[in-house]
């Protein structure tokens, strides 16, 4: 038995040098990704079944299975029904819509098309976006009677949100006009308009009627006033490419690659620019470097991969890369960020609620992410922007979105590969939202951060007490240490989490850089209070004893804090008292010149002019001190 | 050092190419325990195909499986056996134990229950033995209307139904490939390839394919209009039936009893591809079992075929 291989046709007979010249022609042949939408009943499945008849793309048997389905269930009176050509599904059939999107293939001399057939119905908009969002045109049917309505402007919506810069109007069902020029001139005039408010650049009115066949594969002496391009006539010649793309390389990692020890490479597609051996490239969101060594194809290696390749590249130095990371050059990377605005469609059943956890899938990485902030959804029908609390299905919406890491990404506009995700519902695992990243927000602008699911308030939940800051304040010597230790001791006994600052102790380390002047002074006391800060976040009790001589850095610690949430203790032992018992014998070495800047010698103290407690430890001792402090922490 | 592959970089095969490619390694990084079925077909020679370039240098790091129903044909056996054996692809074959013991064929039991039985409940056998949670097959969209609305990334339920209204949207190439534990998912990498364009891109990579595709003398009976290849003598004939020599080829491969042969001249793949070209039968209707009403396929995915 001998077995079929190209090689072994050694022979080149009649035949190879046919298919020699075909493929020649079809290998240069483009390929135009289209999709037909608007609203139900316009006429998408006829009009496209039409297009697969005329280019004489349908089987013998196809149009015997069509002639018979055309008696049983056409519309036609037993003529042929073209949409049953592409009404797949049985239940479309029963129904006599289109549910889901249908792709379909044809080809001509020039080109080779895929047809994403589009659902009409409002409730299978989400099914239209997944025909949109690989569509290089779209085709957008009215019909001439009705005019524009409301799916076609969501329709024409979603076409602008994910891109496309191409559309054909198709206002069809002429013949039911009598092929009026007014009143194809009124609809094509209005969709303009709706047009250009979506930023769609290039508009086609073309008249037809896809039932006669006027004006699809040329063009009807029924329409004499009609100069303009047959639809397939334009299909075959409208130049949709997108202007170069300015971006440098970029590849997202999608599987490492590692046969044995000896090799490690990373397998990709490339999103944008061109790659060569040799070339510095970053990994982000990491942000390591290192040069590209081979680029590995089952081909052989190549000297270069550019836009659309498949590839596996090899690097110079040992670096941990994952699935998820961008490969990128160094001269303009993308940007890394985790805040971004983003416009968003929701697709699911259930609705999208701020502050809840999806996954979203971007490139080849997968985070974990939340609205933090509808800015607003779209009434597509006005183009009026409402406030909204949720989205729900169908609906459109302008978003902030918060990632639970830094990610690499381009804008939409800019690079698709690198500015689209989608949303996963974590419990039902369903794709719920498709969004566009539309720019980064830089953190400060992110007012909405407490949506983290653990915030500040359930942390001191879980802990049973309210966080606070206890500022004690007085001079060296003063008994401020003493007093909020013992303060520290009852609050732990009672089952409270504390922790102590100390001056003395911060100054060993996190302040150990700084002196004793007053500019180092402020600073020590800034890194204390966001310290402080950072602990009361944590649902801790802080206790801050610290000199802290001057009135506005007590004022700056003290807006670090909610209301009610920061005592100033003002521990008040008289300057003689305290250089009497001079624990540490630092005021002697201040007397004698040794300390510069020693508080209450040779740099002042601003006594607190208001604060929260005013102790005076001559009057009573250490104990009923920090009675006074717990009590009045705890009431 | 190859500049690039036989394929000119823009062309269309190149783009089909590429975006099976980044399908299976989609699957490969994101599925614990996925398998590519391989039906020894031509869409099956394929994905096979591709999935030594998707991987290469690496091993494909996915099985291949294929469901046996013991009445293919003769060649695909041994073709199948010896593929896995010069790529180094790790091959699983299942046969339904159940259905050889009750001695299942499409003769006493006709050709919808030895489908079912041998294809339909084997593979969902085999899925749930072996636990895959994602299955690769070579399911194109023109071939027929409701395969022309599934998704490349389709989701299973646990017990391994398709939900045509219930369908995940599927946005640019960012397939969502999150399961619940029994759940699965099949992909269809070739997806958007025609018939055509898989028997040109066999032709430009060089693509071994069984020789069953090429017409030769074969003995074949006619049942119903259509041509039946005599393989083996598990075939019964009625009396007087005799089998004869006729130059013919097959479109596609399956059981040979529910397989139709077309009469050919073409025994070189070119002179295929173009008999492909001016052929006005669509492929399908090779297959004696999707006969009947149109929604027929819809409904045997509905419960599992593939
Ligand atoms: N008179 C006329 N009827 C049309 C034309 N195009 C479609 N139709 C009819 O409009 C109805 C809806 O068409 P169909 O293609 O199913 O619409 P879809 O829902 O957009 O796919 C059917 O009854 C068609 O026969 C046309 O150009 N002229």
């Amino acid at each position: 038995m001998s077995y079929l291989q190209a090689d072994d046709m050694t022979q080149m007979d009649q035949a190879t040098t046919a298919i020699e010249a075909y493929l020649q022609q079809h290998e240069t042949k483009t390929l135009l990704r289209l999709l037909t939408c608007g609203s139900v009943d316009d006429g998408k499945s006829t009009l496209l079944g039409r297009l697969l008849y005329d280019t004489q793309l349908l089987f013998e048997d196809q149009l015997a299975t069509l002639r018979g389905d055309s008696q049983r269930h056409g519309t036609q009176d037993g003529e042929l029904d073209f949409a049953l050509l592409v009404d797949g599904l049985a239940a479309e059939r029963e129904q006599g819509i289109t549910i889901d999107v249908a792709y379909r293939f044809f080809a001509t001399e020039q080109r080779k098309f895929i047809v994403a057939d589009c659902p009409g119905h409002e409730q299978y908009t989400r099914n239209m976006a997944t025909g949109a969002s690989t569509a290089d045109l779209a085709v957008v049917l009215v019909d001439a009677r009705r005019g524009l309505l409301t799916q076609t402007r969501r329709h024409t919506w979603i076409c602008g949100l994910l891109g496309i810069r191409h559309v054909v109007l198709a206002v069809n069902k002429m013949d039911l006009v009598d092929y009026r020029e007014d009143d194809f001139r009124a609809i094509a005039a209005e969709y303009q308009t709706l047009a250009e408010q979506m930023g769609i650049a290039h508009v086609m009115a073309i008249p037809l009627s896809a039932i006669n066949g006027d004006n699809v594969s040329a063009n009807s002496a029924a329409t004499a006033w009609y100069d303009g391009p047959s639809l397939l006539e334009h299909l075959e010649n409208v130049a949709v490419e997108s202007p170069a793309s300015q971006l440098g390389f970029r590849m997202p990692v999608q599987w490492v690659c590692r046969p044995d020890h000896g090799f490690r490479g990373y397998a990709g597609q490339v999103a944008a620019g061109v790659v060569e051996p040799g070339d510095e490239v970053v990994i982000l969101p990491a942000g390591v470097r290192s040069h590209v060594e081979r680029i590995v194809t089952a081909d052989g290696d190549r000297r270069e991969a550019r836009q659309g390749d498949a590839i596996t590249l090899t690097i110079t130095d040992e670096r941990d890369i994952s699935r998820g990371d961008i490969i990128a050059t160094t001269g303009s990377p993308p940007q890394v960020a985790d805040q971004f605005a983003a416009h968003l469609l929701w697709m699911d059943d259930t609705a999208l609620l701020p502050g809840r956890n999806y996954w979203l899938k971007i490139g080849t990485r997968t985070v974990t992410a939340q609205i933090t902030e509808i800015k607003h959804k779209l009434d597509v029908n006005t183009q009026e922007r409402l406030s909204a609390k949720r989205l729900e299905l169908n609906e459109v919406g302008y978003c902030n979105l918060s990632l639970d890491q830094a990610i690499a990404f381009d804008a939409y506009q800019q690079c698709r590969e690198l500015g689209a995700f989608i949303l996963i519902d974590r419990q039902s695992n369903a794709t719920a939202g498709a969004g566009t990243l539309a720019f980064a927000l830089r953190r400060a602008d992110n007012i909405h951060w407490q949506h983290l699911d653990v915030d500040r308030d359930a942390r001191a939940h879980i802990k049973g007490q309210n966080p606070a800051c206890l500022w004690f304040t007085g001079l060296s010597g003063s008994g401020k240490s003493t007093i909020a230790n013992r303060v520290e001791k009852r609050l732990h006994a009672l089952g409270y989490h504390t922790f102590l600052l100390d001056g003395d102790n911060v100054r060993h380390g996190l302040n150990r850089d700084l002196g004793f002047t007053a500019e180092d002074r402020v600073e020590n006391i800034r890194r204390v209070a966001e310290v402080a800060r950072l602990m009361t976040d944590a649902g801790l009790i802080v206790l801050v004893s610290f000199i802290s001589p001057f009135r506005s850095e007590r004022q700056m610690a003290r807006q670090l804090f909610d209301e009610g949430a920061f005592h100033e203790i003002f521990v008040e032992t008289p300057l003689a008292v305290c250089e009497q018992r001079d624990v540490k014998g630092l005021y002697a070495k201040a007397r004698s010149g040794d300390i510069p800047n020693f508080t209450g010698i040779n740099s002042p103290y601003e006594a607190p002019e208001a604060p929260e407690l005013h102790l005076q430890t001559m009057a009573m001792d250490a104990d009923a001190l920090a009675q006074q402090i717990v009590d009045r922490v705890l009431a | 050092m190859a500049e690039t592959g036989s394929l000119a970089r823009s062309s269309h095969l190149k783009r089909l190419e590429t975006e099976a490619i980044h399908i299976m390694r989609e699957v490969a990084a994101q599925f614990a325990d996925p398998v590519m079925l391989y039906s020894v077909g031509k869409d099956s020679s394929v994905l096979l195909h591709l999935l030594q370039k998707a991987f290469y240098p690496a091993r494909p790091p996915i099985p291949i499986m294929h469901v046996d129903t013991k009445w293919k044909f003769q060649e695909m056996i041994r073709f199948r056996d010896r593929r896995a054996r010069e790529t180094g692809v790790k091959l699983i074959v299942y046969t339904n134990p159940e259905g050889v013991q009750q001695g299942i064929n499409p003769f006493t039991h006709g050709a919808t229950v030895h489908t079912d039985i041998m294809k339909t409940q084997a593979l969902k056998q085999a899925l749930d033995k072996y636990r895959f949670d994602a299955a690769i097959g070579g399911a194109r969209r023109d071939e027929e209307k409701s395969r022309a609305k599934e998704r490349i990334f389709s989701f299973r339920n646990a017990k391994h139904r398709w939900d045509p209204k219930k369908q995940r949207p599927e946005l640019w190439d960012l397939y969502n490939t999150r399961i619940h534990k029994g759940e699965s998912v099949r992909v269809f990498p070739l997806s958007n390839w025609t018939e055509l364009d898989i028997w040109l891109y066999i032709y430009r990579e060089n693509i071994q394919v069984p020789s069953l595709y090429l017409a030769a003398e074969r003995p074949v009976v006619e049942r119903d209009g259509t041509l039946i290849m005599v393989d083996d003598e598990r075939m019964p004939l009625s009396a007087g039936e005799v089998p004869q020599m006729r130059k013919v080829r097959f479109r596609t491969l399956g059981c040979y009893p529910l397989t139709g042969a077309i009469e050919s001249e073409a025994d070189t793949l070119p002179k295929v591809i173009q008999e492909m070209l001016v052929t006005h039968t669509s492929e399908r209707q090779g297959r004696v079992i999707d006969h009947d009403e149109s929604a027929s396929m819809e409904k045997k995915k509905q419960e599992g075929y593939f």
